[in-house]
């Protein structure tokens, strides 16, 4: 029983550590420009789609194609804010929810035709096997997944705090006009904050395409959980995301091994709406 | 709201006429159904609206209570054999009643929290749905054979029947918005769309009138579940629970215009007609062509049309004037 639950957390770690890096790309997007991205998940899945393809056609495995997969999504991302989302952004808000959902729906459709919806897997990642240690085991490609997400994070979480362009996201997420004013380009932040926020979640798409089963819809979990690891740990903070992406992880594992595995995601849900209810700025908002 | 005039009600009239001889001139079965559906979903938008266009709580989650009516309903008369009119009753309680229950908790929830809390909701709904084996888990329900008549809301024969009773559906949201629109709630609803602190400060009641619009929206939307598991006779959490529905109830009260009685109306005319020729022209291969214009033409409407058409109809109407 101890083994066991001792295994449950640490695939909750693992687990954990993705959803943090999915959600670090939404929460800046969310934070700078106040638009929730419901084709987030569609950005993980055509990162993921990526990686596979460069391995079959190529022979380039999942690790040295994580630069294309970034460089890739960031393009897509910049050029979806340019010429859908920019769009919208002084529009009613109905429109700017609804619009995102369009481009989800649109990106995921558009993987059914191109590529059918079948499951597929890379048969054989250089990234394989478990390590046991003690009576746990650890999943290598997880594990180098994990560690690439810490890294990643502390990447971006420098990039913020140290360089201009950093400080000026974070002076855009605090106070556009008075950004604007102290002659930030708002608009360029803009679509550099959407471009990065797909670039992120495109180099999570990268590692979780080592072991996770590739298919046209597989953004969609992915995309409803990442909104509540932003919820939890407040939205716009990357701090934030990363804990509770590590949290929600815990939860989710842990929650399906005492009660019911059917109902893991139900129990994340219903954490985001414990979370708006008792804490709405989340665990690290203001 | 606005006086009626003499030209409103002439062209209401003609369409009623119109839609009430539709089905005797054309009695092709697909073009029935597919007017059936437009009924069916302009309701929803119709119930949305209230909710929504009005009282300003963007809900993703209204397939939840679209399938809560179903389910009510069809479990009902599968274990008890209530009559599906008492189950259709039902079931707008039972949505309603959810809906508060969900609703309190949420009740500061603004703009894009309140719309993702709705959609955690609908997918917390639908995972407990999927899994609870009362009501048939993943199997879903399969309603048995009744006679035929109005009686048993069930009719093999012909869709006609179907067709006039979601068409008086219709009209009942469609009055009963109204009737909100005109009234005090009505304006009450606009109050708290336009600021919550604001309408706090005139002494409206929020919260309470928050959960009234959530319930009369949910009593209507199961009250269209009903139907559909009427209609089709079968149900499962796959078929009435799916997000993208919620999403289809959303872009048509978007698309006709969120915040006007009609609005709905005209955007399921629109959009359910497209939606359903797509599919059924490009759907069937499963290729994802349907889809993939359905996308498409979401993000086209929220780009160049995001306060909806029905304000561009009356806005015409008054230049020729």
């Amino acid at each position: 029983m101890s083994e066991q639950l001792l295994q449950q957390l640490v695939n909750g770690l693992l687990i954990g550590f993705m959803y943090a890096l999915i959600a670090i790309g939404l929460t800046l997007i969310w934070g700078v420009m106040n638009i929730v991205n419901f084709a987030h998940g569609d950005f993980l899945m055509i990162g993921m789609f990526t990686s596979f393809w460069l391995y079959t056609l190529y022979g380039l495995d999942p690790v040295f194609s994580i630069p294309l997969c970034t460089a890739l999504l960031f393009v897509i991302g910049v050029l979806i804010y340019r010429f859908v989302v920019s769009k919208v952004m002084s529009g009613p808000m109905l429109a700017q929810l609804v619009v995102t959902f369009g481009v989800s729906i649109f990106l995921s459709n558009l993987a059914v035709y191109l590529w059918t919806p079948d499951f597929r897997l890379i048969s054989k990642p250089l990234l394989s096997g478990t390590w046991v240690i003690g009576e746990v085991q650890l999943s290598i490609p997880k594990t180098v997944a994990s560690i690439g997400s810490i890294i990643t994070s502390l990447f971006v979480f420098l990039f913020l705090k140290k360089t201009k362009t950093g400080k000026a996201i974070l002076a855009t997420e605090m106070d556009r006009e008075a950004a604007l004013l102290m002659g930030v380009n708002t608009e360029r932040i803009n679509s550099f904050s959407f471009g990065m926020g797909a670039a992120l979640v495109g180099i999570a798409g990268a590692f979780l395409s080592t072991y996770y089963y590739i298919y046209p819809q597989v953004g969609g979990t992915f995309g409803l959980i990442a909104f509540c690891v932003v919820a939890l740990g407040g939205f716009g903070s990357i701090e934030g995301a990363f804990i509770a992406g590590i949290l929600v992880g815990l939860v989710q594992t842990l929650g399906g091994f005492f009660f019911d595995p059917a109902y893991k995601y139900a129990i994340v849900f219903m954490i985001y709406l414990i979370t708006v209810w008792i804490r709405p700025q989340g665990l690290l908002g203001w | 709201m606005q006086n009626i005039s003499l030209k409103q009600i002439c062209s209401g009239v003609i369409a009623f006429v119109l839609v009430m001889i539709f089905p005797l001139v054309i009695t092709n079965t697909f073009a029935q159904h597919v007017m059936i559906l437009f009924f069916m979903f302009g309701m929803m938008g119709v119930a949305w609206n209230i909710m929504g266009g009005y009282a300003g709580m963007f809900s993703f989650g209204q397939v939840a209570f679209f399938g809560i009516g179903a389910y009510t309903s069809s479990f009902l008369l599968i274990a008890y054999h209530v009559n599906p009119w008492i189950g259709l009753f039902l079931g707008g309680l039972v949505a309603a009643f959810v809906g508060a229950a969900i609703g309190y908790p949420c009740s500061n929830l603004r703009g894009h929290y309140f719309a993702i809390a709705s959609i955690a909701f609908g997918e917390i709904v639908r995972t407990h749905f999927n899994n609870w084996k009362l009501i048939g888990a993943a199997e879903g329900l399969s309603l048995p054979m009744l006679s035929e008549g109005f009686k048993n809301f069930m009719f093999h024969s012909s869709k006609l029947p179907y067709y006039y009773i979601m068409f008086a559906f219709l009209l009942i949201s469609l009055t009963v918005c109204y009737l909100i629109s005109t009234s005090k709630m009505g304006y009450y609803f606009r109050a708290i769309k336009e600021s919550h602190d604001v309408a706090k400060v005139l002494g409206i009641n929020v919260v309470w009138y928050r959960l009234v619009a959530i319930m009369i929206s949910a009593f209507l939307t199961a009250m269209a579940g009903t139907f559909y598991a009427q209609y089709v006779l079968y149900i499962d959490p796959e078929s009435v629970m799916l997000l993208p529905i919620s999403v289809q109830v959303v872009l048509i009260s978007m698309l006709g215009g969120a915040g006007s009685v009609m609005g709905p109306v005209v955007g399921a005319v629109i959009l359910i007609p497209i939606s359903e020729f797509t599919r059924v022209w490009l759907g069937h291969k499963g290729t994802g062509v349907d889809m993939l214009i359905y996308g498409f033409l979401i993000t086209l409407i929220s780009v160049y049309q995001p306060k909806g058409v029905w304000g561009l109809f009356m806005n015409l109407g008054k230049r020729t004037k």
